[in-house]
């Protein structure tokens, strides 16, 4: 999993029909001090998240299809949590 | 696997059931040399690792494998404590 930050989420009409249901966000990966880090991709929402919620992104589409209980839909990365509190006691830096 | 260093712990409220009961570690990925290498990674711990440790750090579906259930969609987890790498 990884750290991300939803900064919005994406309203799609036309869609695949396996993405019904699913709320797909906009994400940016985010190093433990809030700072944006990588590109924004796309996930699908199994959490109820909200633009501005830290999150934790799976990003496997195995794990995706267990979560989902559905082998069609066409995403590999999925909020599975939103981040209450973050404690970093180990300031390591990249 | 991936050699990490443990620098944090994430809590979630909203999050899968599966993920109850389980602890999730920040995990910084490290080279052979102990330098820090790509952004961070939230694992499940399984081995009862403390901040600061270094650990080792199974990715992808074999992640899954220490869990009791049978699979669980987890795609990082601490699988072992490192004492020492020789170099």
């Amino acid at each position: 999993m990884i750290l991300c930050k939803v900064t919005g989420s994406v309203v799609s009409t036309k869609k695949d029909e396996h993405f019904q249901g699913y709320k797909i966000m906009s994400v940016t990966p985010i190093r433990p001090d809030g700072s944006f880090f990588g590109k924004p991709f796309l996930a699908i929402d199994a959490t109820s998240s909200g633009k501005g919620d830290t999150v934790l992104v799976i990003k496997d589409g195995g794990s995706l299809q267990m979560i989902t209980g559905s082998k069609k839909i066409p995403e590999n990365a999925i909020i599975a949590g939103v981040v209450d509190n973050l404690e970093i006691a180990v300031s390591g830096g990249q | 696997m991936l050699l990490g260093r443990v620098e944090g712990h994430v809590w979630a409220t909203r999050k899968l059931d599966v993920f109850m009961g389980k602890k999730l570690m920040v995990v910084q990925p490290l080279n052979e040399g102990l330098e820090a290498v790509s952004g961070h990674i939230v694992a499940v711990d399984t081995v009862d690792a403390g901040i600061g440790d270094i650990v080792c750090l199974a990715t992808s579906k074999e992640a899954a494998v220490p869990m009791a259930e049978k699979l669980i969609p987890v795609d990082a987890a601490i699988v072992g404590v490192v004492d020492r790498v020789d170099r």
